[in-house]
């Protein structure tokens, strides 16, 4: 074989947006075994070692390509089952690995429930199957998603392809990663404060967070019932609408689901036009605490879309200020009880103290090993923040603060169709930097945790660089407003390519091929000690 | 179990010192086809842990889903308690920590119950009505259960292992909260059990529950506090838990009084606690102190949304009610035409379906209450069970009947055929047919029992000859020894005087 083209085709191939991947499918140009092997190739190559990205918890290499194969031989087939055949089957995708998954184990990036595997899919993962996407495997988070770097995982941390010593954001670091780094194409990501956003500005992907309730949570290892969401995780803003079609809709096993599917994203996303679209500035994000190459690109964005039509004004959401806070008692309060079940009693990790004990010290011990700092520190804060005496001020304004939130948002909305702001105040920071400040990794969310206390859409778009790092813009729009927050985002993106030749991730530094053992041939020698020179 | 028993003053001395406020919790086991919250089947006696899914199992990433026929049983029951129904309502997690509930909370309704504010009227076996103020009923999902397998105690604590059944995890229960209820005096004890059989009937009415309180269906826990005499500020409560039986019921509060009150007379004061209550001996222990503190950290379910319940639903379902007991029992008492004694003892033996459906089927009046009243419950009586378990249906008892309309047995067969029933020989006409019960009708076989009697009684045929028919019985006794008591003593005297040539 020859092993020059094949790995150029290779690198085409899975630079390719996910629909672009779809329609050479559809047209038969390749096939889906040919296109999910180099996503495999490509996380063989660069996920593994020292200095990989460490994106994936887990690779499903068989499953994958059964999948792959089953779609191959559908289209092959021809007729009314080709014909019925989503039109993104066979197009490769990871999970976040706290979405449960039959097959694969879930750990949630936690020693908790580290071998578990889980007997049923969660709903995400079954609208994966029924439309045939091979599913590459579960993608690295911060333990129970808890976390804005990646760095909470039990299982180590994952870097940003953009510089290997910097955080890929979190707690979908995994998922970002994977995409920003050529890996997958799509993958699933969960936000409960800015875990899809954020990782997707600081690895210069989209992330979109759809309206509470958008998208079912049957499956999805809950941090914060009120606040989690699932969404998308991309390269383009068409491909995570797409993505998100395929996600959403009414599911009788989440009561919080929307009984109405969030329709038109693709076609909104599409659209690229934003005359006349009424575009709000959020004041109070955007001033104190945000690095001033963020501010630059943001300001730039504005002023794109200006040019583009857009109607653009400041608006005020006062009560913005109160939402961190709010959310930090909110969050803990509900991950406190959801956290509970893990015991050690019926499923994962179960330790027992050396001399024995009662129930009470088994779960106990189990806990003690089997959390994380972080996730310890959350239970503790939300246990305290609901017990009796305290719930009234903590948990119970924390929610009057919620609603004021609410209200800042609906008035913002009577005035504009979208709000804007940078997604993240500063761009990927050093690993390790942050790590011993919850403080300062929390105000990391500051700007995407408002759309997660109101319950609307949010989505982070690449802004261009600062410093060589990526820079994300954030777009809200009202609950079940998805579409016309696509639509922007989509038009920003379109424009700020056009405007650099390319898409962002063409400027994004080539990963080195990490794997330490080769098979015997050529290079293996030299590629053995560069591994040494790590 | 512990050796300790706790001093206790006699009823009579202890309602001379004091008045009981009493105050009742009872849970109702929903017969809905699945559980509260999940698609598991909600089940009794199945193999352990086979009635669940992921849901009940608190397995990672699962949300419930809210049982819309227990909320619709709940607004029945809300509406038969005379309740204010909640326009909205939800749900709130209970928080703690315990192997029986698997994800370490249950999920309950805590201050915006479903149904609010109603009264039951109770009837005493004397026939006065009591009212019973009731708080509130909410919706919540059982626990699974727990066998603890040694240890002295039988608690989780000194277990050497505890096996848990997660089938009943999630089933749907009914938590009903009376007021305090002050001012029944020496009559508590019997109020208690009317109430929890009151109660128990009208789940069963209803139809919402299979009411079975030896199952578990219907369990009670007891509050219980004293005041002296002559005053009006409720004493510390004690909280006894799960006392599943009507009669037992009784027996606890008159406990709780009677230990109590010594407690009090010697200057004592109550410690707020559960406490278990003991069959065997009739008497409760300490269970673990309780304090209006315990912190379950309740907080609205986030996985839930609020139920709404329409003016338009409810009234749907108010009208769907089946007739209160209490009213049935009135309409059945006079198309009966029974006293009120013969009623009250009806009601009293438990046996007013079984009348009423025989009536239905029917039987008399009259023969309804003779055959469950009399035979029917001597067999009961006797085999140690209530009427209704005895095994005999009002099915059963028309066809006693139809049996001695047509001649074929007499009463004391019939008496005979119903043991058979009870026994599960099957149905009296198979039972009179495979035992051959039936009277002997046959004329010929009779004659010749009957000139048998004659050829050996000598003087009694001379003094019937005489004129003496009264001295027919004294041939009557002999022929129905020799059928067996089969014979139909009408039709044998017919038949004397036919072959003495006598007339009346």
């Amino acid at each position: 074989m020859s092993e020059t083209t094949e790995t150029t085709e290779t690198n085409d191939l899975i630079r390719l947006t996910a629909l672009q991947m779809a329609e050479r499918l559809r047209v038969g140009e390749i096939t889906s075994v040919e296109l999910t092997q180099a996503h495999l190739d490509r996380i063989a190559a660069v996920d593994g070692g020292e200095r990989g990205v460490h994106a994936f918890l887990h690779v499903n290499a068989d499953e994958a390509l059964a999948v792959a194969a089953e779609v191959d031989a559908i289209r092959a087939a021809g007729g009314a089952e080709a014909e019925a055949l989503h039109p993104l089957a066979g197009v490769p995708v990871a999970v976040k690995d706290n979405i449960v998954t039959i097959g694969q184990p879930t750990t949630a990036g936690s020693r908790m429930l580290e071998g578990w595997m889980s007997p049923y899919d969660a709903t995400v993962v079954t609208k994966l199957r029924q439309a045939r996407l091979p599913i590459l495997g579960k993608t690295n988070l911060d333990e129970f998603a808890m976390g804005g770097s990646t760095e909470h995982s039990a299982f180590g941390n994952t870097r940003n392809p953009w510089d290997l010593d910097r955080i890929p954001g979190g707690s979908g670091g995994g998922s970002a990663a994977a995409v920003a780094s050529f890996m997958a194409p799509l993958a699933l990501g969960s936000d409960t404060g800015g875990s899809i956003r954020q990782p997707g500005a600081v690895t210069g992907t989209v992330g979109a967070k759809p309206t509470y309730g958008g998208v079912s949570r049957y499956g999805v290892i809950a941090m914060a019932s009120s606040l989690d969401q699932i969404g998308p995780v991309a390269r383009t803003v068409q491909d995570a609408a797409a993505l998100q079609e395929l996600l959403g809709g009414h599911d009788a096993k989440d009561s919080t689901s929307l009984t109405e599917p969030l329709e038109g994203l693709l076609t909104a996303a599409r659209q690229h036009d934003v005359t006349g679209l009424r575009i709000g500035i959020v004041s109070e994000l955007k001033g104190e605490g945000y690095q001033e190459g963020v501010l630059e690109r943001f300001r730039e964005a504005v002023t794109v879309l200006q040019d583009a039509g857009a109607e653009v004004i400041e608006v005020s959401c006062p009560h913005l200020k109160y939402a961190l806070g709010a959310y930090y008692l909110i969050m803990p309060s509900e991950a406190s009880s959801n956290l509970a079940k893990f015991d050690g009693v019926r499923y994962g990790n179960r330790v027992v103290p050396e001399e024995g004990g009662t129930i009470e010290q088994v779960m106990g011990a189990t806990r003690a090993a089997g959390f994380g700092e972080e996730v310890k520190r959350r239970i503790i804060l939300g246990t305290y923040a609901l017990s009796a005496g305290y719930y009234d001020a903590y948990y119970g304004s924390a929610q009057k603060i919620r609603t004021l939130v609410q209200r800042d948002f609906d008035e913002a909305f009577s005035k504009v169709d979208v709000l804007i702001s940078p997604t993240s105040p500063t761009t990927a920071f050093g690993l390790g930097e942050k790590i011993d400040d919850p403080l300062a990794m929390y105000l990391n969310d500051v700007a995407t945790i408002p759309a997660n206390l109101a319950g609307i859409p949010g989505i982070s778009v690449p802004g261009g660089l600062a410093e060589g790092l990526p820079v994300g813009v954030q777009f809200l729009a009202p609950a079940r407003g998805d579409a016309v927050m696509y639509r922007a985002a989509a038009a920003l993106e379109s424009r700020l390519e056009q405007a650099w030749g390319a898409q962002l991730w063409a400027q994004a530094p080539e990963l080195d091929d990490t794997r330490s053992t080769q098979p015997v041939g050529v290079g293996t020698a030299d590629r053995t000690a560069g591994g040494e020179n790590r | 179990m512990t050796a300790v028993t706790d001093e206790v003053l006699t009823f009579d001395e202890a309602m001379a010192g004091f008045d009981p406020v009493l105050g009742f919790e009872v849970h109702v086991e929903l017969n809905t086809r699945t559980k509260m919250f999940s698609s598991a089947a909600n089940a009794f006696g199945d193999v352990p842990n086979t009635n669940v899914t992921e849901v009940d199992l608190g397995l990672p990433g699962v949300l419930p889903v809210v049982n819309g026929k227990a909320v619709e049983y709940a607004i029945k029951l809300g509406l038969a308690l005379n309740c204010q129904i909640a326009e909205t309502c939800g749900f709130a997690r209970k928080n703690y920590f315990y192997p029986d509930t698997p994800k370490n909370f249950q999920t309950s309704q805590y201050d915006d119950p479903i149904a609010h504010d109603g009264w039951l009227d109770v009837e005493l076996e004397d026939g006065t009505v009591f009212r019973v103020e009731i708080e509130r009923a909410h919706m919540e999902e059982d626990a699974g259960k727990l066998t603890h397998v040694g240890g002295a105690s039988g608690r989780i604590q000194d277990a050497a292992h505890s096996l848990v059944d997660y089938n009943r995890a999630g089933v749907p229960l009914i938590e009903i909260v009376t007021k305090p209820i002050a001012g029944v005096g020496e009559r508590a004890p019997e109020l208690a059990r009317a109430y929890v059989t009151a109660v128990r009937d009208i789940v069963k009415n209803l139809g919402i529950s299979d009411a079975r309180m030896e199952r578990g269906n219907v369990r009670c826990d007891a509050n219980v506090s004293l005041m002296p005499k002559g005053t009006a500020a409720f004493g510390t409560r004690t909280e006894t838990k799960n006392v599943n039986s009507t009669r037992a019921v009784a027996h606890a509060v008159t406990y709780e009084i009677q230990r109590q009150a010594a407690i009090l007379k010697a200057g004592g004061s109550i410690v707020q606690e559960t406490r278990h209550w003991h069959e065997d001996t009739r008497t409760t222990t300490s269970g673990r102190p309780k304090s209006d503190a315990d912190d379950y950290r309740y907080f609205p379910e986030p996985d839930l949304v609020p139920i709404v319940t329409t003016p338009e639903w409810i009234e749907e379902l108010r009208a769907q009610l089946p007739e209160p007991p209490a009213e049935r029992r009135k309409r059945l008492k006079a198309d009966w035409g029974f006293s009120d004694e013969e009623f009250r003892d009806v009601v009293n033996a438990g046996v007013l379906d079984e009348i009423a459906d025989t009536i239905a089927a029917g039987a008399t009046a009259a023969a309804a209450r003779k055959w469950w009243m009399g035979e029917i419950a001597r067999l009961a009586n006797v085999e140690g069970k209530d009427i209704p378990e005895l095994g005999v249906s009002p099915a059963d008892v028309v066809e006693v009947e139809a049996l001695i309309a047509e001649k074929t047995i007499n009463d004391k067969i019939a008496k005979q055929v119903l043991g058979f029933v009870a026994a599960g020989e099957g149905s009296p006409r198979a039972i009179v047919e495979a035992r051959s019960l039936a009277v002997v009708s046959d004329d010929g076989a009779l004659t010749t029992a009957v000139q048998d009697a004659i050829a050996q009684n000598p003087g009694v045929v001379e003094k019937i000859r005489g004129g003496k028919l009264q001295a027919i019985g004294a041939l009557i006794g002999p022929v129905m020894k020799a059928t067996r008591g089969q014979a139909d003593a009408g039709r044998v005297r017919e038949i004397v005087m036919e072959q003495l040539g006598v007339t009346e």
